[in-house]
C-alpha cells in the first residue's frame, strides 16, 4: 500500500498527472468517503422530515448551482436566465412523466437533454456578443421563457399548473423525505465528481482558457463560439436535470418560481459559493438555502411579538433586503466567497505554527 | 383610425417615460461602464421620497420636488461612495452582482416602510395642461412629462457639451486611463455622475408616480425595461435613450392593442434579442463591440 502523504507546505508538484489529480492527499481522499458514508448512512435517519425537506432543497440547488458555475465560473459567460432554464427542465420533466407517460429515470435526464438544447439555443448569441451584453441577451431570454412558459397552454397548462405522479425507481416508490434524500444526493455526488473530471479534461480546460482571455485563447487553436455552445447547453443540462428532479419532489408545479429572482439566486449562490469552484457551488447552495430558511424563521418570530405586527412587516421585505446584503458584503469583503474562506482556513490549520 | 391615434399617442407618452427613465441609466453607464440592475429601484426611491414629501409631510409641491432631487443626488453620491468604488477595476461580473445585490436591498428596504400596496400622490397637475385635439384627449400627466423631459434633455445637452464637468464626464468615457494621465480626478466624476443619474432617476420616478401610481414591484419592473430601451438606442447615446424609449413605447402600445395584451411586457425583449444579434451597439451607439 502506498504511503499517506500529507499536503506539502508549497506547490512541489513534478507532473501533470499530480496537477490533475481530484484528491490531493489520501487525507482528503479518506475525508470525502467518511464524509459520504455519514452522509448516506447517518444524516438521513437521524434528520427529522423539516430538516431533509430542506437538504432535499439544498441538493436540488446545488446541482443547478454546479450547472451556472461551469458557465459563469469556468467559462466566463454571465447568464441570468439559469432561473427560467431550471423552469424548462421543471416542466419538461412533467410534461414527459405526464404526458408521454415516461418513468422517473427516463423523464429526468431527457429534460435535462431538452433543457439542454434549449440553453444552446439562447447561447447562440454568445458567438457575437460577450461581457456585458451577453448578459443582457440572456436577461431577455429569461423573460422569454418565462413568458413561454406561462403562455403555451397547450403544453404547460398555464397558470394552472401539472400534477406529477409519484416517482418510482427500480419498483421503489419515492413518496416521502428520505427516499428523496437518497436520490437527490446520489445525484448530486455523481454530478459533483463529473464535474470536477470534467474541469480537467480539454473541454474544461478549453473553458477555463475562454474565461482567462478569449482572444488567446482562439489564437491557441480553441474554437470559441462551439465551446461556449457547449458550456451553455452542458451548464443548462445540469439546471434542467435539477429542475426536473424538483418537479417530482414538488409532486405540483406551476411557471410562478421561474423567475428573475430565481436566476439571481442562483448567480448569488454561485458568487457566494467562489466562481469557479466545484464545493464552491455546494457551499454557495447550503448558504442561500439556508439564509432563506433562516429569514422565514426570523420573520415568523417577528411578525408573533405582536409590537411589530401592526407595522406592516413581512417576510418578503426582509428577504429581498437580507438577500440583497449578503450579496453586497460578500463582493465587497469576500469577492472569491466561502470557498476561499475554507481555503484559508484549512492552510491555516496546515501551515501552524508557522503560517506564513 | 381614431384608435390608431389614441394608441399612438398612449405609446408616445409611454415610451417617452422609458427614455426618461433609461436617461440615468445611460449617464451611469456613458461615465463608469456601470451596468445599473439597481436603476428601478433608484427611479422608486424619488417617487417614494416625493410620496413622503407631499402626502404625509404636506409640503409645497415644488419645494418637495426640489428637495426629492437633491435627496436623490445626496442618495447617488453615497451609493457610489460605498458600493460602487472599492470594485473600480474588478470584473464585470462583481459589478453587475453588486447592483443586483443593491436592487434587492433598497426594494426590501422600500417594501418594508411602504409594503407593496399601490399609493397614489394627490392630484396637483393643473388641468390646463391637458390637450384637446377633437375626440382625442392627451392628459396633463403626459403633457407635463414631455415638458420636463424636453427641459432635462436640453439642459444635459447643453452640461455635456459645455461645462467643464459634462466634458470630464465625457472624457472619462471616452477613454479612462486618457483622462486620467490628463488629470481628470477620474473618481470625482464617478460621483458626481451617479448622484446626477440619481437626481434624474428620481425626477422620472415621480413622473411614473403620478401616471401610474407608485408601487415598489411596478416600478422596479420598469428599471428592467431600461435594458431594451438603452440597448435599441444605443448604450451610451443619451438622444438614443430616448427615442428608444419612444420605439419601444410605440411597439408596446401597437402589440397591446393589435395583437395581444398578453405579448406587451414581453416584446421589448424579443426585439432586444433580435437588435443584439444584428445591431448590438444599437441605433445612436459607438461601435466597441469586438468579435472572437
Amino acid at each position: 500500500m502506498r504511503r499517506m502523504h500529507v499536503h506539502p507546505c508549497g506547490n512541489f508538484k513534478e507532473n501533470y498527472a499530480q496537477e490533475l489529480t481530484v484528491f490531493e492527499t489520501d487525507f482528503g481522499r479518506i475525508a470525502v468517503f467518511l464524509g459520504l458514508i455519514v452522509l448516506f448512512g447517518i444524516v438521513p435517519f437521524v434528520s427529522s422530515p423539516y430538516l431533509l425537506y430542506v437538504m432535499n432543497t439544498t441538493g436540488i440547488a446545488a446541482i443547478a448551482a454546479l450547472g451556472l458555475n461551469i458557465l459563469v465560473g469556468f467559462t466566463g459567460q454571465i447568464s441570468l436566465g439559469h432561473g427560467a432554464f431550471f423552469g424548462v427542465g421543471a416542466y419538461a420533466g412533467a410534461i414527459l412523466a405526464t404526458a408521454a407517460g415516461l418513468p422517473f429515470w427516463v423523464a429526468v435526464p431527457a429534460a435535462g437533454f431538452i433543457t439542454a438544447f434549449v440553453g444552446m439555443i439562447f447561447g447562440i448569441p454568445s458567438g457575437r456578443l460577450k461581457g456585458l451584453y451577453l448578459t443582457i441577451a440572456t436577461l431577455a431570454g429569461q423573460f422569454i421563457i418565462e413568458y413561454i412558459l406561462v403562455h403555451w397552454e397547450s403544453l404547460t397548462k398555464g397558470t394552472m399548473g401539472i400534477t406529477l405522479p409519484t416517482a418510482t425507481i427500480f419498483g421503489v416508490a419515492l413518496d416521502n423525505d428520505r427516499r428523496f434524500f437518497f436520490v437527490i444526493f446520489l445525484c448530486l455526488a455523481a454530478i459533483t465528481l463529473v464535474t470536477s473530471n470534467l474541469m480537467r479534461t480539454r473541454y474544461g480546460r478549453a473553458f477555463i482558457a475562454i474565461r482567462d482571455n478569449d482572444r488567446a485563447a482562439e489564437g491557441m487553436g480553441i474554437p470559441i463560439f462551439p465551446y461556449k455552445l457547449l458550456s451553455f447547453a452542458i451548464s443548462s443540462f445540469y439546471a434542467g436535470f435539477a429542475g426536473a428532479l424538483w418537479a417530482y419532489y414538488m409532486v405540483s408545479i406551476s411557471s410562478e418560481p421561474f423567475t428573475l429572482g430565481l436566476s439571481v439566486e442562483y448567480i448569488a449562490m454561485v458568487i457566494i459559493g467562489g466562481l469557479g469552484s466545484i464545493p464552491g457551488s455546494i457551499f454557495g447552495a447550503v448558504f442561500i438555502t439556508g439564509l432563506n430558511e433562516m429569514l422565514r424563521f426570523a420573520t415568523d418570530a417577528l411578525m408573533n411579538l405582536g409590537a411589530l405586527a401592526g407595522f406592516g412587516l413581512n417576510s418578503a421585505s426582509l428577504r429581498e433586503f437580507a438577500f440583497g446584503l449578503a450579496i453586497v458584503l460578500f463582493i465587497l469583503f469576500e469577492p472569491k466567497g466561502l470557498a476561499e474562506l475554507w481555503r484559508i482556513v484549512r492552510s491555516s490549520f496546515r501551515l501552524w505554527p508557522f503560517s506564513y | 383610425m381614431e384608435f390608431f391615434i389614441q394608441l399612438l399617442i398612449n405609446g408616445l407618452s409611454v415610451g417617452l417615460l422609458y427614455g426618461l427613465s433609461a436617461l440615468g441609466f445611460v449617464m451611469i453607464f456613458k461615465s463608469s461602464s456601470v451596468l445599473n440592475f439597481a436603476h428601478g429601484e433608484l427611479l422608486a426611491m424619488g417617487a417614494f421620497l416625493f410620496l413622503v414629501l407631499v402626502s404625509w409631510a404636506k409640503v409645497p409641491v415644488f419645494i418637495a420636488f426640489v428637495i426629492t432631487l437633491a435627496g436623490c443626488f445626496l442618495l447617488g453620491f453615497v451609493v457610489e461612495r460605498i458600493f460602487l468604488r472599492p470594485l473600480i477595476g474588478e470584473s464585470l461580473i462583481f459589478v453587475i452582482m453588486l447592483t443586483v445585490g443593491l436592487a434587492s436591498m433598497f426594494k426590501g428596504l422600500l417594501l418594508f416602510f411602504f409594503g407593496g400596496n399601490l399609493q397614489t400622490y394627490p392630484d396637483f397637475l393643473p388641468a390646463a395642461l391637458a390637450i384637446r385635439l377633437g375626440s382625442i384627449s392627451v392628459p396633463p400627466v403626459y403633457v407635463a412629462s414631455s415638458l420636463m423631459g424636453g427641459v432635462f434633455l436640453v439642459l444635459f445637452g447643453l452640461f455635456f457639451k459645455y461645462s467643464s464637468h459634462g466634458i470630464y464626464m465625457r472624457s472619462v468615457a471616452d477613454n479612462q486611463t486618457a483622462a486620467l494621465s490628463l488629470g481628470v480626478h477620474v473618481k470625482k466624476v464617478f460621483a458626481l455622475s451617479w448622484a446626477i443619474a440619481a437626481m434624474v432617476a428620481g425626477m422620472s420616478g415621480i413622473m411614473l408616480g403620478i401616471i401610474n401610481g407608485i408601487n415598489v414591484h411596478q416600478i422596479s419592473s420598469i428599471g428592467l425595461k431600461v435594458f431594451p430601451v438603452v440597448i435599441l438606442g444605443g448604450l451610451d447615446s443619451i438622444g438614443g435613450a430616448i427615442i428608444g424609449g419612444i420605439i419601444i413605447g410605440l411597439l408596446e402600445a401597437f402589440t397591446s392593442g393589435y395583437i395581444s395584451p398578453s405579448l406587451r411586457d414581453v416584446v421589448p425583449y424579443i426585439i432586444l434579442v433580435f437588435i443584439l444579434l444584428i445591431k448590438p451597439y444599437g441605433l445612436f451607439g459607438l461601435k466597441e463591440i469586438e468579435r472572437v
